[in-house]
């Protein structure tokens, strides 16, 4: 996987192993930290949280929707909680339990979905989370974060920690480029700015961003001088950082690994429909279920990659 | 529903143990070339219903036409544990739903046979699994199809023993009895192991048989490697008609390969190029 590669960023880990990582670290930090799985803490990475805590862990079985259900009542009770699965079996199989159990009481509980999108490959459309963000946003008092590399999976983490309420958290199963350094802090609902721009904005999130920075560099060959932002929270929006995009650059771009539908695109467009609309593109899954595949392949054929930004940017701007 | 086996549109009529012995390493064969060509998969999953796969598809107990897979009266298999999909991948190329050369595609991009099942990519895949406990359920609907139907077809469906803590698996159990739904046979993998442990670590898989009789259903245990075995329970599961049949097949997960069966954190794991060879005598 190159990814990233053309603008010079290095190869990066895995969100869902940075996950892994901070969860193990806050697990020692935090005493009232508890963490519920579903047979696949290995895949997820909550197994390092297990090893160090597991009087804090759960492994409760392949039943995502009692998992759900138990991290409920742990923060019922106190506690503050991850649940953690892959992002399709957590959000889809157990949405009810989410609405019922922890979006309708408003509970402290952090869902983490691994696995999201195409970006996991051969095992296919079954096991990729490409729904998620829809659901979750959908859900009053919902906080909905999507990291783009290691070191923003780990500060975005820590900033879910001094949240009460409840969230999603989005994790990706294969190596991302790095944006970021380890001195990143994160604040939820909060845009960066990872490139300064005046004639056009992409607004993106998880592997995304780096594709963004591709197109980026691709048009300023062109002299088209494209924003980046990385929009790691999908909710709640900042609407600041949109309106101002959409007010110094009249056209933006928004990029994800998700379904049309419901996504980071839907999100924006409102924003812009309801304050300073512009002309705007989608660059995303559309309206389709993927297949199996390499990841590159697929990003490639499901039309996620540098290219196909640069493509819709050329709809809205030309030199 | 035995009167209607006459009628046998497809595979050989006759149960002949030694020959399909010999169709389950050619299974095992196909499964491990696959799945290492694809550099993943799940070949320890698959090689424990791989008996029982090659008695169902050859050894007399499903009616299919590999020429019309959309027959409507055709017998149902559908795979719940559909990680498993390499080892039906195989036996639909054995069966010739599509030629055999198809199976080194496996999860490549194009090609029909994806990671999980997908009906309506592949025929002969009856249902699109991959998110687990759910098709047993699809599996009754189907059973209850076919009341309506010319002809009463028979559904079979496979989960694994970890599968069974999804509560969908005993909703389907409850509502299966309660229909009277005679038409209907679950195969139980008890390979004991699940994705990150022992299944015997999460719930005590030794009371299965007792839980389905619970639920309602006529419950035999198999040793899920003895084909003979299989293959009595799974004629007299089609010949019971009073209510769901329940096969509790105690199984090895990667049975076949040493290493595969003591270590079950081969799971979802391929056979590295470089094991291949070794591997693939071991099955012999
Ligand atoms: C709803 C759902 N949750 C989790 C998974 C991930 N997963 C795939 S295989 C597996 C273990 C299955 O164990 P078992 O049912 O015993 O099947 P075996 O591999 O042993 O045949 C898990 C947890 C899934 N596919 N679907
Ligand atoms: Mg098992």
């Amino acid at each position: 996987m190159n990814l990233g590669a053309a603008v010079g960023l290095k190869m990066g880990k895995p969100t869902r192993d940075a996950f892994g990582e901070a969860l193990r670290a806050l697990g020692a930090e935090h005493p009232e930290l508890f963490v519920v799985d579903g047979d696949v803490h290995n895949s997820t990475r909550t197994e390092w949280f297990a090893e160090d805590h597991p009087e804090r862990f759960f492994n409760v079985g392949i039943a995502e929707s009692n998992l759900v259900s138990v991290a409920s009542g742990l923060a019922a009770a106190g506690k503050t909680v991850v649940a953690a699965s892959f992002a399709a079996f957590l959000m889809c199989n157990a949405y009810d339990q989410i609405r019922m159990g922890i979006a309708f009481p408003h509970l402290n509980v952090k869902l983490v979905g691994s696995h999201a999108g195409i970006s996991i490959g051969e095992d296919g459309p079954s096991q990729m989370g490409i729904e998620d963000v829809a659901l979750a946003c959908a859900l009053p008092g919902m906080t909905v974060i999507v990291p783009s590399d290691e070191f923003q999976t780990r500060a975005a983490m820590r900033a879910l920690m001094s949240l009460d309420g409840p969230s999603y958290l989005r994790v990706g199963r294969p190596g991302v480029p790095i944006i970021y350094d380890d001195q990143v802090s994160f604040e939820i609902g909060k845009a960066i700015t990872v490139r300064q721009g005046t004639d056009i904005t992409f607004i993106a999130n998880g592997l995304m961003v780096a594709a963004a920075l591709e197109a980026a560099e691709e048009l300023s060959k062109e002299n088209i001088d494209a924003r980046v932002l990385d929009m790691p929270t999908v909710k709640p929006i900042d609407e600041e950082a949109i309106v101002a995009a959409s007010r110094e650059t009249g056209a933006i771009v928004v990029a994800e690994e998700h379904l049309h539908h419901g996504g980071l695109g839907s999100v924006v467009a409102m924003v812009l429909a309801r304050t300073e609309p512009c002309r705007t593109r989608f660059v995303d899954l559309k309206d389709t279920f993927a297949t199996s595949g390499s990841e590159d392949e697929l990003l490639e054929h499901f039309g996620l990659t540098g290219q196909d930004i640069v493509n819709a940017a050329r709809e809205l701007v030309s030199r | 529903m035995g009167d209607q086996q006459t009628e046998r549109a497809n595979g050989p009529a006759t149960f002949d143990a030694a020959k399909l012995a010999d169709l389950a390493r050619t299974l095992r064969r196909d499964v491990l070339e696959m799945t290492t060509e694809a550099g993943s998969g799940h070949p320890s999953s698959s090689f424990s219903i791989v008996e029982i796969m090659a008695t169902l598809y050859f050894g007399g107990i499903l009616q299919y036409d590999p020429k019309k897979p959309h027959w409507p009266e055709r017998d149902r298999f559908i795979l719940s544990k559909g990680h498993a999909a390499p080892i039906l991948y195989a036996i639909l190329a054995e069966a010739g739903y599509f030629p055999k050369e198809e199976l080194m595609t496996l999860r490549k991009y194009g090609s029909p046979l994806e990671g999980h099942p997908n009906m309506r990519r592949l025929p002969g895949v009856e249902a699109s699994t991959g998110s687990l406990g759910q098709g047993l359920s699809i599996g009754l609907g189907q059973a209850l199809a076919a009341r309506s139907a010319e002809r009463l077809y028979n559904v079979y469906v496979i989960t694994g023993d970890g599968e069974l803590e999804e509560g969908q698996i005993w909703e389907a159990a409850m509502a299966a009895a309660n229909l009277k739904a005679g038409n209907l046979t679950v195969i139980v993998d008890n390979n004991k192991f699940q994705q990150t442990t022992a299944v015997s670590n999460l719930t005590d898989p030794s009371l299965y048989p007792e839980k389905w009789r619970a639920f309602g259903w006529k419950t035999v245990e198999i040793n899920g490697h003895d084909l003979n075995e299989v293959h009595q329970a799974l004629t007299e599961a089609t010949n019971y008609n009073d209510g769901p049949f329940a096969i509790i097949a105690h199984t090895i997960k990667g049975k076949g390969l040493h290493f595969m069966e003591i270590d079950y954190t081969w799971h979802g794991k391929a056979v590295p190029k470089d094991k291949l060879a070794a591997a693939l005598e071991e099955i012999g």
